[in-house]
């Protein structure tokens, strides 16, 4: 086969860490190749040298056996090679056909009922379904995607890179993206797919590239591999992929939900009508595209975003509370908070600045008496949890920005959990940790379970979600689209209930 | 495109994580060094000698123990101002307005001191002053927060606002007849009384203690109380602040009061120590000033005083610098302004690492947290 592009010896430091050293990178011709690489493995990085975003350092890339200097996404795109980053770069006020004209040289540009037709001819070539005169704005994340897709192919793209592409996807939208990528490689382009879920570099790729902490690590034939060795290269130790779930027989009400709604961040509906029970001893997931209302649900259970209609109840040993719309200074004095780990850990959970000692106190420095903070309590505290989840990390006294992502989470959810509530809401508490933290927090969580705390949590990875939780309940559009036993449920019934929008054409 | 040649970018600027202390003197020194030779530069030219203006200038802030006296005169307000604005820098909250709250607290002082004349014991009459001026100078930097914690307005523009308004009222009662001198009716403030002047101790008004106490407050109150952390958790996120259930408004409004307070006190002590009168200089862009010491000395006490000083000595030596010389006064700014400039442009290289092709076999040693990288 016709090897298309080929890197030798890219390297590329930031600072004193190579985050890509050496790598060498073939990509034949009709070939679909997955980098496949935990976070910080240095797969971005390699892709936006090869995008032009990033300039190595040193090493060369070959186009066509050609060496080439890529100094800009402009002299990629002159190239043939597109880029699908996980950030789309479309101007949101306009619609796809408006989108394409903007990408193209004035060589390419003819005009607007040209790049229709040409939209409409790459939908039917490939088997994508778009409409080229909707607003971005008004698109779903997998028509925005499916238009960035388009206009790679529209500029030329004879190599397409994805950079985790299915992130955002229900598994529906996923099969069918991986229908269209399986037809482009029929049509002899050579495609890229960033990822980091196995599953998905078994599905669809020829051959599967393994990075690890900026380097390369091998080259598999997807078809000669299975799922426990590319987790294995991938992380550089045996990894059990087991999600306990422990069942707690005590089952009783703590918390319930009746028709709440309330408003986002920019007065639009964040949440309407929403009602649930939550027990003691389980695991409630969420699951659902993001930005469906998990973070209003969290946040309006936290007592921290207002509810504008309906009821939360919370049934604590001490008694029942009614805790809607009380607010956290309330919640402290009448002990009825939860743990509460968001997903936006520096920038909300933490003070990313600070220590650990000032970090254990945040939501609890105003208990003692008195103008001046006690830092002793949790100074010891942070030392308990160092030992108790084995963080990495130079001292009390350093800042937790300084800190890995699994670290961060760790002392994020060790806070809350040592805080010992009844409930605990955790949301993405795996994004961007590494297998192993992940599987930590997963038993974490189990533990927690098995204490008889009740937890809601919001993830993404459905496999995940229907391996560790009692039950799930799916939203979709800032409502609750279906509650379902996790034991039971398929993985195409939650992707369904994902996109369920009653009565809303997509 | 397809040159064989590879060509390199001829700079890059690379975040730094982690900067010793040792490091980031040495940069600043540098950027001394390298400010005084552009401004020797500049003396050339002029036909002057460049180590005579400097001996010139040094005598000016140090030659006699009254010009160290005015030096350190020159400091307090700078110290004081400094730092109340850096109360609100830390929580983000970027306070403009240190010149009108300044000038609100001489206002408040020298009405005190014209309504109670010598009727009360001069304690008293000072410790009323001093309390006229921060409660008045803090309610009026409270205004811009209460403004922008119930509709949201931007604080800089306000702040800013502010002090023209405060500067006009000025004008205002230097017109009115009672403020005047009796014996003439000069558009001016009449002098305070003796009797409402601050005392000395080491023949400088006692304002360099107070300001030394301020400072030794600040530290605890940004260290060691619940408050500090507050403006903590604030000037970090205010996501974080609103998951703590830290009432931000709140925070805003009270941290504004204090550090306006602080700006007030300057104010008294300019008034009833330094200038013994009520005019639109007294606060002479002490507040603008103060904005750069906050910022150069990254809020911290220490630095402030550092800061605030160094300033304060430039100035008196480019003062002596007009007498000696007949340098014009403009040329002496032009002079302060460079040094300061290279001052601050040297934080730059504090926070990132400039590392040129030229010298590309040298490994960088900086860590880059983010993964940026921003190149010319």
């Amino acid at each position: 086969m016709e090897v298309v592009l080929e890197t030798k010896n890219l390297c590329k430091s930031f600072g004193a860490v190579m985050v890509n050293d050496k790598i060498n990178l073939t990509l034949h011709r009709g070939e679909i190749m997955a980098v496949l690489g935990e976070n910080g493995s240095g797969k971005t990085t390699l892709i936006n040298m090869i995008g032009g975003i990033y300039y190595p350092d040193s090493g060369s890339i070959y186009y066509e056996n050609k060496r080439v200097e890529i100094r800009s996404p402009k002299d990629a795109d002159r190239l043939g090679i597109g880029v699908v980053h996980q950030h789309f770069k479309l101007v949101s006020s306009m619609d796809a056909v408006e989108n394409i004209e903007i990408a193209l040289s004035d060589k390419e540009y003819k005009n607007k009922a040209d790049i229709r037709k040409r939209i409409t001819d790459v939908a039917k070539k490939y088997g994508f379904t778009v409409n080229p005169d909707k607003k971005i704005c008004d698109m779903s994340v997998s028509e925005k995607q499916t238009v960035e897709i388009i206009k790679a192919i529209i500029k030329g793209a004879e190599i397409l890179i994805l950079d985790e592409p299915t992130a955002v996807l229900t598994p529906q939208e996923s099969s069918s993206l991986f229908n269209v990528i399986r037809s482009m490689k029929k049509d002899g382009k050579s495609i890229i797919i960033i990822t980091h879920k196995l599953q998905e570099v078994l599905d669809i790729s020829d051959n599967v590239y393994i990075m690890r902490k900026g380097r390369y690590i091998d080259t598999l034939k997807t078809s000669e591999t299975d799922e426990n060795e590319l987790a294995c290269k991938m992380v550089g130790k045996t990894v059990t992929l087991q999600i306990a779930r422990t069942s707690y027989e005590k089952k009783k009400t703590v918390l319930s939900v009746h028709n709440i709604s309330c408003l986002s961040d920019d007065k639009t509906v964040g949440l309407s009508d929403v009602s649930f029970d939550l027990k003691s001893g389980e695991i409630l997931g969420i699951a659902g595209i993001s930005g469906s209302g998990q973070k209003e649900l969290c946040e309006c259970i936290d007592g921290i975003r207002e509810v504008t209609s309906g009821k939360i109840k919370y049934y604590a040993e001490e008694g029942n509370f009614d805790i809607t719309n009380k607010k956290p200074e309330w919640r402290r004095k009448n002990k009825t908070g939860f743990g509460f780990v968001p997903e936006d850990r520096l920038g909300m959970g933490l003070i990313a600045s600070s220590d650990m000692v000032d970090n254990m106190v945040l939501k609890s420095y105003k208990d003692e008496a008195g103008a001046f903070l006690h830092r002793k309590k949790a100074a010891d505290i942070a030392k308990y949890l160092i030992k108790k989840l084995d963080i990495a990390t130079p001292g009390i006294h350093t800042p937790v920005r300084m800190l890995s992502g699994g670290n961060v989470q760790k002392v994020l959810l060790g806070r809350e959990i040592e805080a010992g509530r009844d409930v605990l809401i955790v949301s993405y508490p795996v994004r961007g940790l590494d297998i192993n933290s992940s599987y930590m927090i997963y038993n974490l969580l189990d533990e927690e379970r098995k204490r008889g705390t009740a937890i809601i949590f919001v993830g993404e990875d459905l496999d995940v979600l229907m391996a560790l939780s009692d039950r799930i309940m799916v939203m979709a559009d800032h409502r609750i689209a279906g509650i379902t036993d996790a034991r039971t449920v398929t993985k195409d019934y939650l992707g369904s209930l994902m996109t369920d929008t009653k009565g809303q054409v997509i | 495109m397809e040159n064989k040649k590879e060509k390199q970018r001829f700079a890059r600027i690379i975040k730094r994580p982690y900067i010793s202390d040792a490091h980031s003197l040495i940069i600043r020194v540098i950027a001394f060094v390298f400010s005084f030779i552009v401004v020797s530069i500049l003396l050339l030219c002029m036909h002057f000698n460049p180590f005579n203006v400097f001996a010139v200038m040094l005598k000016g802030a140090f030659g006699k123990e009254f010009l160290i006296r005015e030096t350190v005169k020159g400091t307090i307000p700078l110290v004081i101002t400094a730092t109340g604005l850096s109360l609100a820098f830390r929580m983000k909250f970027w306070n403009i307005g240190g010149e009108g709250q300044i000038l609100i607290g001489g206002i408040a002082a020298t009405a005190v001191s014209f309504i109670f004349g010598r009727s009360i014991p001069q304690w008293v009459l000072l410790s009323l002053m001093a309390a006229a001026s921060i409660i008045m100078a803090g309610l009026y930097g409270m205004i811009p927060a209460v403004f922008k914690a119930k509709f949201k307005t931007n604080e800089t523009l306000l702040t800013l606002m502010f002090n023209y308004i405060a500067t006009q009222l000025i004008v205002m009662l230097q017109n009115t007849r009672s403020w005047q001198d009796a014996a003439n009716n000069f558009p001016k403030v009449r002098m305070l009384d003796f009797y409402s002047r601050l005392p000395r101790v080491f023949g400088v008004h006692i304002g360099w203690i107070i300001a030394l106490v301020m400072l030794v407050l600040y530290y605890f109150y940004i260290q060691k109380t619940k408050h500090g952390y507050e403006i903590k958790v604030i000037g970090d996120s205010m996501e974080t602040a609103r998951y703590a259930g830290i009432n931000a408004s709140k925070v805003m409004i009270r941290t504004m009061f204090l550090s306006a307070a602080l700006c007030g006190l300057a104010g008294f002590l300019q008034v009833a120590g330094a200038d013994g009168t009520l005019s639109e200089s007294t606060a002479g862009g002490v507040g603008f000033t103060a904005i750069m010491v906050a910022w150069m000395a990254d809020m911290k006490p220490v630095r402030i005083l550092i800061m605030s000083a160094f300033i304060a000595i430039l100035n008196r030596g480019a003062g002596n610098l007009q007498t000696v010389y007949l340098i014009p006064s403009s040329f002496a700014n032009i002079m302060i302004g460079i040094i300061l400039l290279f001052m601050l442009g040297c934080e730059f290289f504090i926070k990132y690492k400039v590392s040129f092709s030229f010298m590309s076999g040298r490994k960088s040693s900086a860590i880059n947290d983010k993964g940026g990288r921003y190149d010319y």
